[in-house]
């Protein structure tokens, strides 16, 4: 790749009072094909928009060729965009909303009718100049929208999921198509999308984004070989991610094993997300050093068979051209270069909370900001102490009845459960496991079981007040 | 079978308080001393003055109003939801109130002592003669027409997609151009509603030039005094308003020509 077009630096952008991008540094090369990738919320469409001059930020700069363009109007950058719901001008036909952009530019006629005739034959169609842009399907809008942002010849196109409305064989069509007039042209392409497929195939560089930072950039052959961590693993493609630690470089123990594995560089006996591609795993005949277990489903998918084996509660999926028949006793070789060895993406998360007793059965938790009824105890009033919450202590309900509302930040499956992170609006971030679902980003009620709580006394601690 | 049971309270409401009222207009206006004639014509035809009149009148403040309504409705329409809400609500208030009682408290605001003279006597300026002006009558006029030609802009505009503007500017239009180019034609439909609404009201108003102006008569007065009072003459007060409704059905019919149908439909 060649010389940085576009470079982010210090991004921060907050929405009645939620930050959706904590200081987003990012660097584009010139006549690249780079994709933000994540899910919905996470961020990917405001950095776009703030690239296009839609949006101002709230901190941080955007240097365009050197220049920090802040302050450049959207109408005075030479970026074009293309826009989700493709955004066409409905009171224009095809040829004018195409020679728009050349139209605002005071371009001779001649010039005009033949930049678009060009731009049709680029976008595959001719002779559409005269009709009616609510008369087209969703792929003719589509190519249309790209269209009118390529008549102008920008340094950049920006593409807010252009593909997202249009079924699945017309958008594997367009992906080729995107691709082969990115690569013709020479355009830089700056492309958002929460399909991971999409962004695996057309990009050369690809930025993984949740809760408005940027987990990993890389190749697409990076992202999917050597994840950053769990989440980026969990999103991009399938895996199987075990909770384990590393008591030395190339050793890690889970599942109450140890393996030899590549990875090395953490604290002795670390936590750390261990991941597992399935189609890494080789089901072999049960064995006594070997992960065993019950095959508890075939699902025939085309080229593999995806089985399910049940080690322990454990599910592993695994990806194989081998048949098993089901209820099939096997074990699961992991070999050591196909264990992926991540550091948690949150290391501070505290289950340990203080909290004060108001009145005989309640505790108040300053940090939630959550009263909690205790039945059959009898608190001393104001007495302290330092509740220890075990991760199967809270788990995610209904607001109406929850104790406490917070941040979904993370939910990874680990193959007997969901694995929650949610942050409180004080900061401290909390862990729980669960069998429920929910959706990352958003809002979240959540329990406590009180029987599971662990309650010791407060040490004395220099009162602050 | 059922729908059109249910029409039958409108069309007989529709009957009774329009399709008889216009018979009876008609058969007077066309009703001479014996039978038949078009006498009434004749006499109505020393008012063609004061049909002009009203007509000047009703095209200036429509031209205000449009001048006034545009800008505010565009604003109204790229602010947040409930903004929006709050400020149509207090563009409507004021209908709440009945449409003499706003004429009187106009008058209480221009009048020599008014309002608007004690605030020009603290800077030592003034009083200024407002009441019984051309300007007065205009502006009474605006005053009362102005929500109908706010509501229909407004509502055309808060279906422009908030995208098609950013396109625009996306394109290399400036705030000016995407007015120009994006704005107003798909605003264009509620111009022309604004523009009925207005004009037609206006034309045929009464009251507030005999209010707020030097005491003469807009045709709307006109066709009262015919119909009210010592002077009756159901005969010419038919006349006129039967030329006054000809003269809008025109005026609605040439400003359809204009309504490109396509573009209400193309609306998102």
């Amino acid at each position: 790749m060649s010389k940085e077009l576009i470079r982010l630096s210090g991004l921060c952008m907050a929405y009645e009072g939620k930050d959706v991008l904590k200081s987003i540094d990012l660097s584009i090369a010139d006549k690249e094909f780079l994709t933000l990738l994540g899910p919905s919320g996470c961020g990917k469409t405001t950095t776009l928009r703030i690239i296009g001059g839609f949006e101002t930020p709230r901190a941080g700069d955007v240097f365009f060729d050197g220049e920090r363009i802040n302050d450049v109007p959207a109408y005075k950058r030479n970026i074009n965009t293309v826009f989700q719901k493709y955004a066409l001008f409905p009171h224009l036909n095809v040829f004018e909303n195409i020679a728009f952009g050349l139209r605002v530019q005071k371009l001779p006629e001649e010039e005009i009718r033949s930049r678009v005739r060009e731009m049709l034959e680029v976008v595959s169609l001719p002779g559409f100049e005269k009709r009616k842009v609510h008369s087209l399907s969703g792929g003719q809008q589509q190519r249309i929208a790209i269209a009118r942002a390529l008549v102008n010849r920008p340094r950049v196109l920006l593409l807010d999921e252009p593909l997202g409305a249009l079924d699945l064989k017309l958008r594997k069509e367009m992906q080729s198509e995107l691709k082969t007039i990115q690569r013709n042209l020479g355009i830089t392409f700056v492309y958002v999308t929460h399909d991971q497929e999409e962004a695996l195939s057309m990009s050369d560089t690809v930025v993984v984004m949740h809760e408005g930072i940027i987990l990993q950039k890389g190749t697409p052959q990076d992202i999917y070989n050597e994840p950053a961590n769990a989440f980026v693993a969990d999103f991009i493609g399938e895996a199987n991610i075990i909770n384990g630690r590393m008591p030395e470089d190339r050793t890690v123990n889970f599942e109450r094993r140890s393996f030899a594995c590549l990875d090395g560089g953490f604290a002795p006996n670390e936590a750390v997300d261990v991941v597992i591609r399935p189609e890494d795993i080789d089901i072999c005949p049960a064995s006594d050093d070997l992960v065993c277990g019950t095959v508890e489903s075939v699902t025939f998918k085309g080229v593999h068979y995806e089985i399910v084996v049940d080690c322990d509660g454990y599910k592993w999926y695994v990806h194989t051209t081998d048949f098993c028949p089901e209820g099939s006793y096997v074990g699961l070789r992991l070999g050591p270069d196909d264990i992926h060895i991540m550091p948690k993406m949150f290391k501070n998360t505290t289950n340990f909370l203080a909290c004060e007793a108001t009145d005989e059965t309640t505790l108040y938790f300053p940090a939630l900001d959550c009263e909690l009824e205790c039945e059959g105890m009898c608190f001393e009033k104001g007495a302290r102490f330092n509740a220890e919450l075990p991760t199967r202590a809270l788990d995610i309900t209904s607001e109406d009845i929850a104790h406490f509302t917070a941040n979904l930040e993370s939910m990874i499956y680990k193959g007997r459960y969901n694995e929650f992170i949610v942050a409180a609006d004080s900061g401290d971030r909390l862990i729980f496991r669960s069998n429920a679902d929910a959706q990352v980003g958003r809002r979240v009620g959540i329990r406590i079981d009180f029987a599971k709580v662990l309650l010791n006394p407060a040490e004395d601690m220099p009162d602050e007040n | 079978m059922k729908t059109k049971k249910l029409s039958v309270p409108y069309l007989l409401w529709l009957a009774i308080f329009v399709v008889v009222p216009l018979v009876f207009v008609v058969y007077f206006a066309f009703q001479g001393k014996n039978g038949f004639s078009f006498e009434n014509y004749v006499t109505a035809a020393k008012y063609l003055p004061t049909l002009g009149k009203s007509l000047v009148y009703a095209l200036e403040s429509t031209l205000v109003c449009l001048l006034l309504a545009y800008p505010t409705a565009y604003i109204f329409s790229r602010m947040r939801t409930d903004r929006q809400k709050t400020m149509l609500l207090l563009i409507m208030l004021p209908m709440w109130m009945n449409f003499l009682l706003r004429i009187y408290s106009l008058t209480i605001i221009l009048e020599k002592n008014g309002l608007v003279n004690k605030i020009f006597g603290l800077f030592g300026l003034g009083p200024f003669n407002m009441m019984n002006t051309d300007g007065a009558v205009l502006l009474g006029m605006v005053y009362n027409f102005l929500p109908f030609m706010i509501l229909p802009l407004y509502s055309v505009m808060s279906k422009i997609n908030g995208r098609l503007l950013e396109a625009s500017a996306d394109l290399g239009a400036s705030a000016l151009t995407t007015l120009r180019r994006v704005v107003f034609p798909l605003s264009f439909p509620g111009i022309v509603t604004g523009i009925i609404m207005v004009f037609i009201p206006a034309a045929s108003t009464f009251v507030i030039s005999q209010r707020l102006g030097d005491g003469s008569m807009l045709i709307g007065d006109l066709i009262e005094t015919f119909f009210i009072g010592a002077y009756t003459n159901f005969g010419v007060g038919s006349a006129i308003s039967l030329v006054l409704m000809v003269l809008m059905l025109i005026f609605i019919g040439v400003l359809n020509l204009f309504d490109n149908e396509d573009v209400g439909d193309m609306l998102i």
